[in-house]
């Protein structure tokens, strides 16, 4: 296994499960089931356990492994010097895992979907644009930027509609850029993220030829997660260009949108993606956009940028689960958090998040004191009038 | 009904565990132990739940061993006799802080993390006493261990900061114990006979705390840190002296390693806080002038030119200590903790250095200044996890210097099993009979983190 000579140096002191300032415990596994086997260090000894045959591979395992968002707050937090590679051990665990052809259903379900349909959603690639539909929003042709939607923004009810907003805003901002529509292919973070590795590589390799063949110079994306395939797992495969989060872009046109921003009154809290975050140390570019917003008052919650409360759906968790719900589960507490802050609307500008949060909210916040709302969709908000089909 | 489902009975199943990697986890510390056998693992979330499982475990017969963080290295709660392991960590609640009276009520799962966060967040003048260790472990674990903190050279052990508990007993009985068993308040140990004595120092052998009552101190503003250097063994005890004759100190310890070449010293950390800019800036200025007469001005000299990461090191509250795991990019780190008089601690201190190089390590100390009487004397052993050899040097360095310790009359804190039975076999006879009499009374079945505490046969 790939960085096994690692494991063994986790002390278990659990700096990793908190914040900079020790304010709370901060790992969606660890906060969810307690027991010290789902923490990171936990994680990481019962790896090198099961790789010397002390353990064996059991549902529990597979649970402990696949229930890690790699949120990233344990490479932020760990004091140690091998704290960078966190993440990766956990990574490299799960490829030993799909290498031993012991997945859980969920996530072998989820690699099938991906293998068969080109999407973890079974929707024919025929479908990929149509969340684009009445809006203007061409085929990429040369255009400065290939927004790129990715499978949620594409298929799932919710990202749709966040990728019609962000549409419409770079539209309005006078982005010049256009879509692959059919023709795009997934990004494969969350691929990469669940050990399928050779099955990432495939995708990345299909997208980087893809994008040559259409020359493509600067990709903006949807989804926190493609951005930090494209920015970080790419360019390691050789992949060049330019890649940006929809929310830097449009924080560069700020100027030129503010004419046309009208007065939204809300108390905003920003809640940090951990792809945008932590993994790729994105935190101002949404909240230059959210402060430039009139009539919004920007509230922080405690745990924010590197110190955020993932919202439970990262590392396939999102497609699989296996972290589960209930009271005690991060994206619960992310809204309870956001409440505590005197919100009454959580932005993100991540489409897994918002559909994580949306979901939580339903039960934390059956009064709907919380809006859960995507940046881009705030943004349309506060479009004066949009002439824009 | 069997054990396994009586448990899920009481906590709930997703708070009961048999399975084996909960088993793997929690039959090991982070120690140079060897694992020993864990059967279930049980997180009770209320004192309720804490009874009914001892009332369970008492009539089944089964060892339970209470589990704060977990953190001990010594493996005190890694069970010597199988049984149940009560993860406390989901009884996390503040229930109460009294600010003027200068207490905090938690239960016994709450972290050093969350109880520093709590006081700053809502009671910013006050503090506790933080103990070396990582954050995560928690205030009951580290104070019924007779644990020590950075306001220990002011204060006390943090054992000595417990106004009450609340614990329940082996037969089922919820007991408060302190002023809280009279009044309803929390903010005196007595005047009544002393039974929060009866579970500080026994490491769960005669029941288990649930609720602990906590003295909280005057938060200062300005912190600051004077370090003195040295190479002169022999003056350590007088130094100590005269530099705690002064009674301003916030907190006082030892440090040295032979590597770097630069920290082959014997340091001088003092910790000075104050209310006032002026004030801090007199302390300061007292620490050196008295430092500098110590021996004619030989003894120590300032170190004026500290490393800006050193100074965040020192005034780090807790100190980031934990780093010494990975000296030997192993991942493992245990310490024989000796509790010296002053004047020992010469010798010791040449000792430690011959047992670390015996077994092929380098030396490496941090000793802190317990009130005005005694050291915590750290003989410290960083190994190599995944080397089976390494790990046994560091049980052989640590039970060599448990041996040093009690052969110069010093004391072993928090020993692991071998070093109880080194204590127990030194101990006058009619004390190890009393402390067997005591368990015998609180634990007539022996069903509490057996193993430990035990009379010489």
């Amino acid at each position: 296994m790939k960085y096994e000579e690692l494991l063994h140096r986790c002390f278990r002191c659990g700096y990793c499960k908190l914040t900079d300032d020790y304010d709370g415990f901060n790992c969606p596994p660890y906060m969810k089931y307690r027991f010290e086997s789902f923490s990171p260090g936990g994680r990481l000894w019962l790896t090198r356990a099961w790789l010397s045959g002390d353990v064996e591979t059991s549902e529990r395992f597979q649970q402990i492994l696949y229930a890690c968002t790699l949120c990233a707050n344990c490479v932020k937090h760990c004091i140690f010097p091998f704290n960078d590679d966190i993440v990766n051990m956990f990574i490299a665990a799960r490829e030993a895992v799909v290498e031993a052809g012991t997945l859980p259903p969920a996530v072998r379900d989820y690699f099938k979907a991906l293998q068969v349909h080109g999407n973890p959603y079974k929707e024919p690639a025929e479908k990929r644009g149509d969340w684009a539909r009445g809006l203007s929003v061409p085929v990429y042709d040369g255009h400065d930027y290939l927004l790129y939607v990715g499978c949620v923004g594409s298929y799932d009810e919710r990202g749709q509609k966040i990728a019609r907003a962000v549409a419409r805003v770079l539209n309005r901002a006078g982005v010049s850029f256009g879509i692959l529509g059919r023709e795009e292919l997934c990004d494969g973070n969350e691929a990469r993220a669940m050990g399928e590795t050779w099955l990432f590589e495939d995708l990345a390799k299909k997208n980087m030829a893809l994008f040559k063949a259409r020359a493509v110079k600067k990709i903006v994306t949807l989804d926190p997660h493609a951005y930090n395939a494209f920015a970080k797992d790419y360019k390691k495969l050789g992949a060049d260009g330019e890649v940006y989060h929809y929310t830097q872009i449009l924080a560069e046109k700020i100027d030129a949108l503010r004419p046309l921003l009208k007065a939204c009154p809300a108390t905003v809290a920003y809640h940090d993606p951990c792809y945008l975050g932590r993994h790729n140390g994105v935190y101002e570019a949404p909240r230059k956009l959210l402060a430039a917003l009139p009539g919004v008052t920007l509230t922080e919650m405690d745990a924010n940028r590197g110190n955020a409360l993932c919202c439970g759906g990262g590392g396939g968790n999102f497609f699989t689960d296996i972290l589960g719900g209930g009271k005690d589960s991060s994206a619960r507490i992310r809204i309870a958090q956001a409440r505590e802050a005197g919100a009454d609307v959580l932005a993100v500008c991540c489409p897994q998040c918002a559909k994580m949060l949306d979901d939580a909210g339903k039960v934390e916040d059956p009064e709907n004191r919380l809006e859960i709302v995507d940046v881009a969709e705030l943004m349309v908000r506060c479009l004066k009038q949009d002439e824009t089909p | 009904m069997d054990i396994y489902t009586s448990l899920c009975d009481i906590t709930g199943s997703d708070y009961v565990s048999r399975r084996q990697e909960e088993q793997y986890i929690y039959s090991r510390d982070s120690g140079a132990q060897p694992p020993r056998r864990v059967d279930y693992v049980a997180m009770p979330g209320d004192a309720e739940e804490v009874q009914r499982i001892l009332m369970l475990a008492n009539r089944e017969g089964i060892p339970v061993t209470p589990l704060g963080g977990g953190f001990t290295l010594s493996a005190l709660v890694v069970p010597q006799k199988g049984g149940i392991v009560m993860d406390m960590k989901r009884m996390d609640r503040i229930l109460e802080v009294n600010e003027i009276s200068r207490y905090a009520l938690i239960e016994a799962g709450v972290s050093q993390a969350a109880l520093r966060a709590y006081l700053k967040k809502y009671h910013p003048r006050l503090q506790h006493s933080t103990p070396e260790a990582p954050p995560t472990v928690t205030v009951t674990g580290n104070a019924i261990i007779q644990g020590h903190g950075h306001l220990t050279p002011r204060y006390g052990l943090n054992s000595d900061m417990v106004n009450g508990m609340e614990v329940v007993l082996t037969t089922g009985e919820i007991c408060k114990l302190g002023s809280a068993a009279v009044a309803d308040f929390w903010y005196t140990r007595g005047p009544i006979p002393d039974l929060p004595g009866l579970f500080i120092g026994w490491f769960g052998t005669t029941g288990v705390v649930t609720k602990l009552s906590l003295k909280l101190y005057p938060r200062p503003q300005y912190r600051d840190v004077v370090v003195f250097s040295s190479d002169d063994i022999d003056a350590i005890p007088e130094v100590i002296f005269e530099l705690t004759q002064l009674d301003l100190l916030e907190d006082f310890f030892l440090i040295a390693q032979e590597k770097p070449d630069w920290m082959n010293h014997i340091f001088y950390v003092v910790i000075l806080s104050a209310h006032f800019e002026e004030e801090l800036a007199m302390k300061k200025r007292i620490y050196r002038e008295v430092a500098g007469k110590i021996r004619g001005g030989e003894a120590v000299k300032p170190v004026d030119d500290l490393h800006p990461a050193l100074r965040t090191r020192f005034l780090d509250v807790p100190p980031k200590a934990a780093v010494a795991a990975d000296f030997r990019k192993g991942g493992g780190f245990q310490y024989s903790a000796a509790i010296l008089p002053f004047d020992k601690a010469p010798a010791a201190w040449r000792k430690g250095i011959e047992i670390a190089h015996a077994h092929g390590m380098v030396a490496s100390y941090v000793h802190q200044v317990l009130t005005c009487h005694s050291i915590m004397f750290g003989f410290n052993y960083s190994f190599n996890r995944a080397d089976k050899a390494d790990i046994e040097a560091a049980r052989q360095a640590v039970d060599e210097s448990n041996r040093f310790t009690l052969a110069i009359g010093g004391m072993i804190w928090k020993g692991e099993a071998e070093a109880q039975k080194l204590v127990m076999e030194r101990m006058d006879p009619n004390t190890a009979r009393l402390i067997e009499r005591i368990k015998k009374a609180m634990d007539p079945k022996g069903i509490m983190n057996p193993g430990n505490w035990e009379a010489p046969r």
